[in-house]
C-alpha cells in the first residue's frame, strides 16, 4: 500500500538505504537485492541485537570459552541456509544437493574447515517418497565429496497444498584454524578482486526450465562443494582479505556488499569476468545480466595486489577454478560503489538490484 | 554470438568516437528514441566516450515508462478478479499504478503469471479452458505484430477464454508531440531500429522535413549507435534534414510486409495516454471490432478506470528532454528505484533511475547526492 | 524498447498450423514463431523478438559498417582517444 506523501520524509530519513513500501512479505524479499537487505536490516538484525549477527558476514564466528589453563578456545564457524528452489530437480542437480553445497560454502568462504550438518525438512503431503530418497541419496554423495557428516536433523509434514513439495533449511559447523580471519569489511585499495570461473550458469538453467520462459540447452548446474578449493586458496594466499559466494542476486550484489561493508569503491573489467556462451545467449534473449545471475559453484577472492598472480595460479590448478580470472580492483573512490568498464571503454554503474531480476522486452 | 559481437568491437568503437570527434563543432542535442538505445548508452558508457558538447536525451521509447496509470489500474482491477490468469512481460511487474503494482497483487494472491511470448499466453488459455486468460499488451510497433498474432490464433482456435488488455503506443506521433512542444531543445533523432524493423522508414519522412530534423534510424548494439551518431552529427553539420537508415541489416524501407498485413487486420489507430505526457491524438493501437471478443477492456468492463497522476512527477518533462532528474524536487527522497512515483524512475534505463545510480552515493546527512560526472571524475 | 536478438534458424516445423522455428543464440536453443518472415531458410539469422522472428538478417547490409571502417583507415591517420 502506498504510504500518504505526509509520511513520505519518513521513508527516506537518514538511512541512505531506501526503505520499501511494501507491507507484504514480496518475492523479491527473497532475491538477494536490495528488498532482501530492506528486510534483515528491518526485520531481523533490530529484533536480535547482537555484534556477530549484525556483521552479516556469510557465517557466524563464535569463540568457545577456553577449558583451563586460560587457554584460548577454538573458534567454530556456525551458519544456517534454506532452500526452496524450483523445480526440484534441475539439469546438474537438485534441492538436496543444493542444500549440502549452500552451506558448506558459507562456511568454507569464511575460512572454516566444515566439519559436519544439520538438516531440516519440510515436506509437502503427498510428496512420492521416491523423490525424497533420491533427493536424501544425493544430499549424502554431496556430504561424501565436502568430507562433511549430516549429524542430526527434523522432519515436519504439511498439508497437501501448503508446502509446495519439499524445503530443506541446513545448519552447518566449521573450525577455524587459529589467527585466520576474514571479513567482507578488510578489502583495501590496491586489492585485486577475483572469482572462481563462468558466472550465472546455475540461474540460467533454472531458468531453462521455468514455466514461461524455457528454452533448450545443454547448460547445467554449477552446484558444488568449493571447500577444497577455498582451503587451497589460504594455503597459497593466507593474506586473502575475504571470500563470499555470489548466490542469489549474483556477482553484483556480493560486490556492492563488499563496497559498502569495506566503504571502498570496486572497479571490474566486463572484458575480464568469465560467462559461458550460452549463459551469455540466453541472457540476450531474455535481456538479461549475468552480473545478476546466481552461481552455486563459484566464489569471490579479495586478495592484496602483490599476492594476486599466486592466487590466481593456484585457484587455476584447482579442479572448481579452471576458468578463474582476476576482475576488478578495489580504489578508494566512489565508496560503496561499483564502476564497471565496458566493452568499448565507458563506464556504468553496476547497482543491487531491487527484487528478482525479470526478463524484459525493452 | 554473430551479428552481435563484432557490433561491440572496441577497435570499430574507438574509430567511431575518433569520428564522430572530428566532425562536431558545435553543441548539438539528440534523442535516442528507444528504451533499448538507453540501455546500450547506460550500459556501455557511451556518453562517457561522446564529445562533451554533444548532449543524448533520452526519449519516450520505453513502453514500461509511457503506460499510462490508467492502464495499469485496469491491469490491476482485471489480475484481481477470481477466476483470471493475468499475464504479461517481466517488464510491467514493478509498474506502480494508483493501487500498487502487479506484483504486489500476485502477493496478495492473485494469478499473475511473466510470460515470455504472447503465444505462451495463447497456450495457457488452450491449457486452462475454465479461466479467463489476459494478456497485458504492450509495447511500440515492435511488439504489435506478435501481439496481433496471438490474438487472430486465438480467435482461429476458438479460445473465448482469452483476451487481450491492449495499450500500444506509436512512436512517429511521439516524435511529433515532442518536436511541437515549446521549449524543445532536440536537434535529430537516432530513430527506433526494431519499429522500423516492421513499419519501415516512410512515417519518418514528413517529420524529418516538417521540423527539419535529421532521422537516423538506428541498431542497438555500440557500433550501431556510434555509427547512428555520427551520420546524425554529419547531416546536423552540413544542415541536412533527411532519413538515413543505419540498421539496414534489419530494416528495409518498405518494413516488414506480412506483419503490416496482419496489424492491418487486427488493429486500428486510436487517441493514447502516455504516462507523465498526457493523451497524444492517434498515437495508440487498438483492437478492431472484428476481435471485440477477445478486448479484455470490454469483457471485464475496465473501460471507464480514470485516475490521477502524481502531482510531483514530472517525468513528463523529463521523457521530452526539458527537465534533468535532479532537478526534480522529490528526486532521491520520495522517488526511488525502490518506490517510484513515475514512469522514468520505474524502468531501469529511464533517465531518472540511470542517474540515481549515479547520485547514489549519499553521505547520510542529507547532502544533495553526488552528479554522476562528480563520481566518474577519477576515470 | 524492443529486445530483439539475431539467432541462427536450426529448424522448422508447423505447429497449430503456423510456421515456427527452432533459432540458436549461442548454444541455447529457443521455439520461435516464424509467420512473419515466411520465406525463411534454415541457416538464415533472423532478429527475434517476444518469441517471434520479425527479420532476417541482410548479410551483406550487416557488413556495411566494417567496409566503411576499412575505408576510415585509408582517408587519414586517426588517433584513437583514450576512453
Amino acid at each position: 500500500m502506498r504510504e500518504s506523501l505526509e509520511t513520505v520524509e519518513n521513508l527516506y530519513g537518514s538511512c541512505p538505504v531506501p526503505q520499501s513500501q511494501y507491507d507484504r512479505v514480496l518475492l523479491g524479499h527473497g532475491s538477494g537485492g536490495q528488498l532482501t537487505n530492506d528486510l534483515i536490516r528491518r526485520v531481523f538484525v533490530p529484533a536480535f541485537d547482537n555484534e556477530v549477527l549484525s556483521a552479516l558476514e556469510d557465517q557466524a564466528t563464535v569463540e568457545l570459552a577456553g577449558r583451563h589453563n586460560g587457554m584460548k578456545g577454538p573458534r567454530i564457524s556456525f551458519t544456517t541456509d534454506s532452500f526452496v528452489v524450483r523445480p526440484i530437480f534441475f539439469p546438474g542437480g537438485d534441492i538436496g544437493r543444493l542444500a549440502v553445497h549452500g552451506t558448506v560454502n558459507d562456511l568454507a568462504v569464511g575460512g572454516a574447515r566444515p566439519l559436519c550438518l544439520s538438516a531440516a525438512f519440510i515436506l509437502e503431503e503427498g510428496l512420492p517418497l521416491a523423490d525424497l530418497k533420491r533427493i536424501v541419496a544425493s544430499m549424502r554423495q554431496a556430504c561424501d565429496e565436502a568430507e562433511v557428516t549430516l549429524v542430526c536433523g527434523d522432519t515436519k509434514v504439511v498439508d497437501r497444498g501448503k508446502g509446495d513439495q519439499i524445503f530443506i533449511t541446513t545448519s552447518g559447523i566449521g573450525i577455524m584454524p587459529d589467527g585466520l580471519s576474514l571479513s567482507i569489511k578488510f578489502a583495501r585499495p590496491g586489492d585485486r578482486v577475483l572469482v572462481s570461473g563462468t558466472m550465472g550458469d546455475h540461474g540460467i538453467t533454472i531458468m531453462s526450465v521455468r514455466e514461461g520462459i524455457e528454452f533448450e540447452t545443454q547448460l547445467e548446474s554449477d552446484s558444488a562443494s568449493l571447500n577444497t578449493l577455498t582451503q587451497a586458496m589460504l594455503k597459497a594466499c593466507p593474506t586473502i582479505r575475504c571470500m563470499r559466494d555470489p548466490t542469489r542476486g549474483g556477482l553484483a550484489s556480493v560486490l556492492n556488499e563488499l563496497a559498502t561493508a569495506s566503504d571502498v569503491g570496486v572497479e571490474i573489467d566486463e572484458r575480464a569476468i568469465p560467462v559461458r556462451p550460452e549463459v551469455r545467449g540466453a541472457c540476450e534473449m531474455l535481456g538479461l545480466d549475468p552480473l545478476y545471475v546466481a552461481n552455486e559453484g563459484k566464489l569471490i577472492a579479495v586478495a592484496p595486489p602483490e599476492d594476486a598472480d599466486r592466487l590466481l595460479a593456484a585457484m587455476r590448478s584447482h579442479p572448481q577454478g579452471g576458468a578463474a580470472a582476476i576482475i576488478g580492483t578495489i580504489v578508494a573512490q566512489h565508496q560503496g560503489m561499483v564502476i564497471l568498464h565496458s566493452a568499448i571503454g565507458g563506464e556504468r554503474v553496476v547497482t543491487m538490484l531491487s527484487g528478482e531480476q525479470l526478463p524484459r522486452i525493452c | 554470438m554473430k551479428y552481435l559481437d563484432e557490433y561491440r568491437d572496441s577497435e570499430a568503437a574507438g574509430k567511431l568516437t575518433a569520428a564522430i570527434a572530428k566532425t562536431v563543432t558545435r553543441p548539438w542535442t539528440i534523442m535516442e528514441v528507444c528504451g533499448g538505445q538507453t540501455h546500450t548508452i547506460v550500459k556501455y558508457g557511451l556518453d562517457r566516450v561522446l564529445p562533451e558538447s554533444l548532449e543524448l536525451v533520452h526519449g519516450p521509447g520505453c513502453p514500461v515508462c509511457v503506460t499510462s496509470l490508467e492502464t495499469i489500474d485496469k491491469a490491476h482491477a482485471i489480475a484481481s478478479r477470481p477466476n483470471v490468469i493475468f499475464c504479461s512481460f517481466g517488464d510491467m511487474l514493478r509498474v506502480p499504478g494508483s493501487r500498487g503494482d502487479l506484483l504486489q497483487l500476485k502477493s496478495q494472491g492473485s494469478d499473475v503469471r511473466i510470460v515470455y511470448s504472447p503465444l505462451d499466453a495463447v497456450n495457457l488459455a488452450a491449457a486452462n479452458p475454465n479461466r479467463q486468460v489476459v494478456f497485458f499488451a504492450i509495447g511500440f510497433e515492435t511488439t504489435a505484430p506478435p501481439n496481433a498474432m496471438a490474438v487472430w490464433q486465438a480467435k482461429r482456435r476458438g479460445l473465448a477464454n482469452f483476451s487481450l488488455l491492449v495499450s500500444h503506443v506509436l512512436v512517429p506521433p511521439a516524435m511529433t508531440a515532442i518536436l511541437s512542444a515549446p521549449g524543445n531543445r532536440v536537434q535529430g533523432f537516432l530513430g527506433p531500429g526494431h519499429v522500423c524493423t516492421v513499419m519501415g522508414c516512410t512515417e519518418y519522412e514528413p517529420i524529418a522535413k516538417r521540423f527539419q530534423v535529421p532521422v537516423v534510424i538506428t541498431g542497438f548494439e555500440p557500433i550501431d549507435m556510434l555509427e547512428g551518431v555520427l551520420r546524425c552529427v554529419q547531416q546536423l553539420e552540413q544542415g541536412k534534414a533527411e532519413v538515413e537508415n543505419q540498421y539496414s541489416r534489419a530494416v528495409r524501407q518498405e518494413g516488414n510486409l506480412p506483419a503490416k498485413k496482419l496489424l492491418e487486420e487486427v488493429f486500428e489507430v486510436c487517441d493514447r495516454k502516455w504516462r507523465g505526457v498526457g493523451s497524444i491524438p492517434q498515437s495508440g493501437y487498438r483492437l478492431r471490432p472484428a476481435f471485440r471478443d477477445h478486448d479484455a477492456e470490454r469483457i471485464f468492463e475496465v473501460e471507464n478506470v480514470n485516475t490521477q497522476e502524481s502531482k510531483v512527477c514530472i517525468s513528463g518533462q523529463i521523457l521530452q528532454g526539458l527537465k534533468k532528474p535532479h532537478q526534480c524536487p522529490a528526486f532521491g527522497k520520495e522517488c526511488t528505484p525502490q518506490s517510484p512515483l513515475g514512469a522514468t524512475m520505474v524502468s531501469a534505463e529511464g533517465a531518472c533511475a540511470a542517474y540515481y545510480a549515479y547520485g547514489r552515493h549519499l553521505a547520510g546527512n542529507g547532502a544533495k547526492p553526488r552528479t554522476r560526472e562528480a563520481v566518474l571524475e577519477h576515470a | 524498447m524492443c529486445l530483439g536478438i539475431p539467432g541462427k534458424v536450426v529448424e522448422t516445423y508447423r505447429e497449430h498450423d503456423m510456421l515456427m522455428g527452432k533459432v540458436d543464440f549461442g548454444g541455447v536453443f529457443k521455439r520461435v514463431c516464424m509467420e512473419h518472415v515466411p520465406d525463411v531458410r534454415l541457416g538464415d539469422y533472423v532478429v527475434v523478438h517476444v518469441g517471434f522472428a520479425l527479420h532476417s538478417i541482410d548479410e551483406a547490409e550487416a557488413g556495411r559498417v566494417f567496409e566503411f571502417l576499412k575505408g576510415m583507415n585509408q582517408l587519414d591517420d586517426l588517433k584513437v582517444p583514450s576512453p
